[in-house]
């Protein structure tokens, strides 16, 4: 139980001006600038919108400013701000399919529609630090090629249309879609709510159980179906005008993960799929989500629970950041009332067990005095 | 469908593409557009400006069941301006005097003696704009385009 304390106001004030200066660091050198953050740092940004739950990248700047570099702390401070703010409405359903694709590859079909664009990755290049890049020296400008003018089918329609992978099930349109910000959580959970809290998941603790599922902890033979970042309109329904707009664009990440084919006695053979839909450029996320999505499946696939990332409670309970930093870092507050009665009881039992142990010996020896006399 | 609801249909696909357009235009770009025109109605607000969220949805495996992905930062204004149109406006962000401003090009839309103007100095320079940003990041995406070649494995 925690019990709270008062006083400390003069001391905690001056901790936090000195955070401030702490923060800003050498006054000699200039301070960053969100255009800065939002421009140069722009992976860290979108982190911080997809774990924060909250697009805005120049909010996202701003937190990660305040919190020196800290991603949770700044995911913590966004969360803390889309609270203060009504919500307006919901979007229709992005088409990821309309997308304004920068990047597109799959690893399962070489050739296809619209080609394999690798766009901007880290992928291919040596890993070798740039000494360049400690200066600020002109970058050359894009090259430029023809743009083929195809469209980016998606490859799960590509699988689709001969039947080779399951569709995606549309569940009751009538039903209401999930929202975990807005009801409590319930196991199970149904999809819609699962991919919501992957979204927002913390991206390392998806990572490593995305992990385990490939090391052995429920296996499931991934494919990575298609990865496509890119932009798409935000449709919202106005109601005083009666039809919808597009209010703006956001950009996604988005995983296919192509996985091991089933069959049952109803059910011929086929593909079987995860999904992973992100915030900003954020492919490690993504196929995390993907591949933790297709593990949560089990028991809707009949497979058998077997590994943590199959385990819906301790997944889905335990990959918000925000909720694990709040709990874990709760224990470096004041507990002075709570240890005081632990301490207060391990004296007790203490006492309790010498006073056992000297009365045993006491028995000990009284009974072995006795038997002495006896002999 | 009678001739008035035709043209009605038409009005609301044209209002649609106008405030699409003015909503993922840069706020920059939008004011020097504005500027261009000199209209300098009176403005009245009706509601707002107001800074809030809408919810972002995304559908399972890209066709399925819908589900929320997070939010997104949003606001939204209703002006009506000298002339006695009303125009709405929501965009994504919090810059409310791009709003505001998106807002009164809305109503000026819907003034006959207006629309003209607004369409030839706003909305469609706006529109060309945003697809000759879009070709440029499709060019440079289209110079990554690779073609893997599958290695033959074995003896030969």
């Amino acid at each position: 139980m925690y019990v709270a304390v008062k006083g400390g106001e003069a001391a905690i004030a001056n901790a936090h001006r000195l955070l401030a200066a702490r923060r800003r660091g050498d006054a000699n050198v200039p301070g960053l600038t969100l255009e800065q953050i939002a421009g140069q740092l722009s992976l860290a940004v979108d982190r911080v919108m997809g774990e924060g739950s909250l697009y805005d990248p120049e909010l996202a700047a701003l937190a990660i400013k305040q919190a020196r570099g800290d991603l949770i702390e700044a995911v913590f401070l966004l969360r803390a701000y889309r609270t203060t703010l009504p919500r307006f409405g919901h979007s229709e359903p992005m088409d990821t399919g309309r997308m304004v694709v920068e990047r597109r590859i799959s690893a399962i079909y070489k050739d296809l529609p619209g080609g394999q664009l690798l766009g901007p990755t880290f992928d291919y290049t040596h890993r070798l630090l740039d000494p360049e890049l400690a200066g600020d020296a002109p970058v050359d400008a894009p090259e430029t090629g023809e743009d083929a003018n195809e469209r980016v089918v998606r490859v799960s329609d590509i699988l689709g249309d001969e039947g080779l992978i399951e569709d995606d099930p549309l569940a009751d349109a009538s039903r209401p879609v999930a929202d975990i910000t807005r009801t409590p959580t319930e196991y199970p959970m149904d999809r819609d709510a699962r991919l919501q809290t992957l979204a927002r998941g913390d991206e390392g603790f998806l990572l490593a159980l995305a992990y385990s599922t490939q090391r052995g902890y429920a296996r499931s033979h991934p494919f990575v179906g298609e990865i496509r970042i890119g932009e798409v309109d935000v449709e919202v329904m106005i109601p005083e005008l009666g039809f919808t707009v597009a209010i703006g664009r956001v950009k996604l990440t988005e995983c296919q993960m192509v996985n091991q084919f089933q069959g049952s006695a109803k059910a011929p053979p086929q593909f079987t799929r995860g999904y992973g839909l992100v915030f900003g450029h954020a492919e490690r996320k993504a196929m995390a989500m993907s591949l933790c999505d297709r593990a949560l499946r089990a028991s809707e696939l009949g497979e058998d629970i077997v590994a943590p990332a199959q385990d819906e409670e301790f997944v889905l309970s335990h990959c918000d950041n925000v909720q694990a930093t709040g709990f874990v870092e709760h224990l470096k507050l004041p507990h002075y009332v709570d240890f005081q009665a632990e301490l207060d009881l391990v004296r007790r039992m203490r006492a309790e067990h010498f006073e056992a142990a000297t009365k045993a010996a006491d028995e000990t020896a009284a009974t072995d005095d006795t038997m002495e006399a006896a002999e | 469908m009678s001739l008035v609801d035709n043209r009605q249909e038409e009005g609301a696909a044209g209002r649609q593409r106008l405030l699409s357009v003015l909503a993922k235009a840069s706020a920059g770009e939008l004011l020097a557009c504005w500027k261009r025109t000199a209209l300098d109605p009176s403005v009245e607000l009706l509601r707002g400006p107001e800074s809030g969220l809408v919810a972002l949805q995304g559908r399972a495996g890209g066709t399925g069941q819908p589900f929320h992905v997070g939010e997104v930062s949003a606001t939204r204004v209703t002006v009506r301006i000298g002339s006695g149109h009303v125009g709405h406006a929501m965009i994504s962000g919090r810059d409310s005097r791009k709003a505001q401003l998106v807002a009164v090009i809305d109503a000026l839309a819907q003034d006959p003696a207006q629309a003209g103007l607004i369409e030839r100095e706003i909305v469609a320079p706006l529109e060309r704009l945003a697809s000759e940003a879009d070709a440029k990041l499709r060019e440079e995406t289209a110079a990554t385009r690779v073609n893997f070649f599958t290695m033959v494995r074995g003896e030969d």
